[in-house]
């Protein structure tokens, strides 16, 4: 097992740690866990891009030398590193501590999956298809559009969550933001995961047509990306020109992230050329 | 009056139809609903497999939807027309509403407005007068601002000043728009005027047609490709790192281009675009068949190419060796490489040969006088190109270009308007720094804060100066 894999399980560990302190700061409503679960937070990413350059060095000092963003262990390790610097910078402008249960937990799902024995760890060569700088573009802008994704549908939980609400006097919500910030804030976060995602597959449409001489195939994992860049486009008309908000939004955008997911991960059990990821 | 019968004339409700986004939703989503089956069901397999896997009837249904090529099927085609229309008829709806109100002659302002908005700032700036600090500003918001419009309200003794910024931004959305439609019309060339292709090349020798993909067709390059070397390398754990293929394109019997081919780095030559794809091995030349007497086990060996007619021993017919494939699929077995051949007895039907190199014995079952089976095959290595051409690409790429920044602009970028009121009092003025914007509330209270924060600097200075 390379080091870098090493130091990825350890930080899985901490991702779990924020977590706990983030789930602290809701149920306890005090600032302390809070200020743990951020700075436990920042120490995890840290790591884990610490993780992700030393697999880059180790690749290069096994004589391959590739950005590793390859397969599903080095995407799993950079889209957990993608949540936790979005949700940090949102937890930076915003002071809201809630999402960070979402945030975290998804790193930490992220990882911990990725230390799965089943989910190769071993650095690997690339074979001549991945060889081309547009997958490095394509894989970057992608799991950036992911993680925004991820983030937004952590808000849209909260806010499903808030507006279920019965008994405001229970105090269990009291910590989540007001229903539209956090609705502003999912618009937000979905506009920005909108463009990355345009930009991933439009990079990878360019690298298809440079690797396979065409640019659209409707290989599955195509036709699912398509798929769900339809249905945020929806979510994004629903809101903009329909006057949604609220509720029928954040279902929307579960929805949304569902179909993120199984782009990522469903379409491997389809058959197609990306299934080697 | 055209209002007064509410569903207008025939046209008017056709129009009404396409530029709703109701419909734009509906299409949306029936779009990727429908994308899901073509990712269930594996698209463009062999009907065959398609009959055993559904069953006869199931089967003949689903292909009278045209489920098994469904994303180029009628109703997936009639889908993205629809889609094309409602996109151009709700662009020139909402341009025509909105083009006077984005590109007034004057701008205007509402005094009203601004100083009911949200996030607006106020504070008191002692010790400098209303006018002097109109004075300083006034510079400020020309620099940075478009349209500057300085008044005097008549309700108090302030000044006003507005100004206004990214008016343009308001057209980034029919760019997206623009941009889908050139995806689209990328589409629609390449695939009437664009083809693809493959065509396997043994290393030294050259080939002036290739074979058209999903068709029994071949078609001319107009030009010859040969194949000059192939070459694959392997990393140490035997994973393939490079496949290359030197190749020279030859255009009126000259050389015209030498490329070293690598996955990744195609060459296009005269709009056709040659791909690294695959390699495998082929035969070269002659090799021998071997005819066995299932009687007496004697046996007779001929030479024999592709191609070629062989004469059964004894004069008992003839055997032509028409095809050759590298892993012959027969009912879902793997046969490996084979030759194709066809029987000719001298009397009774000619059947087809399966001659299996790997397999000799498997021509024993079907009976008769002798078994066929092949040997001595050499085989060389060629190098298996992809061929296509599609002129709509650089539609489709200017089409991502206008998406990206079209996008861009949309969400990020957005027409704000700004005002700042001051109004004289005793000890200084009061200063209201306000801004309204149609879409990005969150942007605009931030813009709105940070020249605040300017202004508040600017103020104290003067201040302190007077």
């Amino acid at each position: 097992m390379p080091n870098s894999a090493i130091l990825i399980s350890v930080i899985t560990f901490i991702y779990g740690l924020a977590l706990v302190f983030y789930i602290g700061c809701w149920i306890f409503k005090k600032e302390l866990p809070g200020k743990l679960g951020t700075w436990t937070l920042i120490a995890a990413a840290a790591g884990n891009a610490a993780g992700f350059v030393l697999r880059w060095i180790e690749s290069h000092q096994m004589g391959y030398g590739y950005v590793p963003l390859s397969n599903i262990y080095e995407s799993l390790i950079f889209f957990a590193l993608c949540v936790a610097g979005i949700y940090l910078f949102v937890e930076f402008k915003y002071k809201v501590r809630t999402i960070g249960v979402f945030a975290s937990l998804f790193s930490f799902l992220a990882v911990a999956y990725a230390s799965l024995p089943s989910v190769e760890s071993n650095i690997e060569p690339l074979i001549p298809a991945l060889q081309s700088n547009w997958l490095i573009a394509h894989v970057i802008t992608c799991f950036i559009g992911y993680a925004a994704f991820a983030i937004a549908c952590g808000i849209s939980l909260l806010y499903l969550i808030k507006s279920a609400e019965n008994n405001p006097a229970s105090g269990v919500t009291d910590r989540i933001p007001d229903l539209d910030s956090l609705d502003d804030l999912t618009h937000q976060m979905i506009t920005f995961g909108f463009l990355f995602l345009s930009i991933g597959i439009i990079t990878g449409a360019i690298w298809a047509n440079q690797a396979w001489g065409r640019y659209w195939g409707w290989d599955p994992k195509e036709t699912w990306s398509l798929i769900t860049w339809l249905i945020y486009a929806t979510l994004l008309h629903a809101r903009l020109m329909r006057g949604w908000t609220g509720k029928r939004i954040a279902i929307l955008c579960c929805i949304g992230f569902a179909a993120v997911l199984f782009t990522y991960f469903g379409v491997n059990l389809l058959p197609g050329l990306h299934s080697y990821q | 009056m055209k209002t007064k019968n509410k569903n207008g004339t025939a046209i008017e409700r056709i129009w009404h139809f396409f530029a709703s986004v109701r419909l734009s939703v509906v299409l949306l989503l029936t779009l990727a609903a429908t994308s899901i089956i073509g990712t269930v069901i594996p698209q463009n397999a062999d009907p065959a497999a398609y009959e055993r896997k559904f069953g006869q009837p199931v089967y003949t249904v689903l292909e009278s939807l045209n489920m098994f090529d469904m994303y180029h099927s009628w109703w997936f085609r009639l889908l993205l027309c629809v889609l094309i229309v409602n996109i151009i008829v709700c662009s020139i709806q909402r341009l025509k509403s909105t083009w006077r109100i984005i590109f007034p002659k004057t701008p205007a302002y509402q005094p009203e407005r601004f100083r009911k908005s949200a996030g607006r700032v106020q504070w008191q700036a002692a010790g400098a007068s209303a006018e002097a600090l109109k004075k300083m500003f006034e510079p400020y918001m020309r620099k940075h601002f478009r349209n500057i419009k300085v008044e005097n309200p008549p309700e108090n003794q302030g000044i006003m000043i507005f100004g206004e910024k990214g008016r343009w931004t308001r057209l980034g959305v029919y760019a997206v728009h623009f941009s889908v439609l050139l995806l689209m019309l990328g589409g629609l060339i390449g695939s009437i005027f664009g083809f693809e292709g493959y065509v396997n090349i043994p290393a030294g020798e050259t080939r002036q047609a290739f074979s058209l993909k999903n068709s029994n067709q071949t078609q001319k390059f107009g030009f010859a490709i040969r194949c000059d070397d192939f070459n694959v390398s392997h990393y140490p754990s035997g994973r393939p790192k490079e496949y290359r293929s030197d190749i020279a394109i030859i255009d009126n019997g000259k050389v015209a281009v030498t490329h070293k081919l690598r996955v990744n780095a195609p060459l296009t030559y005269k709009g056709i675009t040659i791909f690294q794809s695959s390699y495998g091995k082929t035969p070269s030349g002659s090799f021998n068949v071997v005819f066995t007497d299932n009687e007496d086990g004697t046996r007779i060996t001929k030479k024999a190419a592709i191609g070629e007619t062989v004469d059964l021993p004894e004069g008992s017919g003839e055997l032509i060796i028409r095809d050759y494939s590298n892993s012959f699929s027969l009912r879902g077995h793997n046969m490996g490489p084979s030759f194709l051949g066809m029987l000719k007895p001298e009397s009774g039907q000619p059947r087809p040969l399966l001659l299996p190199v790997n397999h000799p014995s498997f021509d024993k079952m079907r009976g008769g006088q002798y078994q066929i089976s092949v040997k001595d095959v050499e085989f060389i290595q060629y190098t298996g190109l992809q061929i296509a051409r599609d002129p709509g690409v650089p539609v489709v790429y200017t089409g991502f270009i206008i998406m990206i920044a079209g996008c861009y602009v949309t969400f990020f970028m957005f027409h704000r308007k700004i005002c700042i009121e001051l109004q004289p009092e005793d000890n200084g003025a009061r200063i209201l720094v306000a801004g309204i914007s149609q879409r990005n509330r969150t942007g605009t209270k931030n813009a709105v804060k940070r020249l605040a924060q300017k202004l508040d600097r600017m103020a104290r200075q003067t201040g302190k100066i007077s």
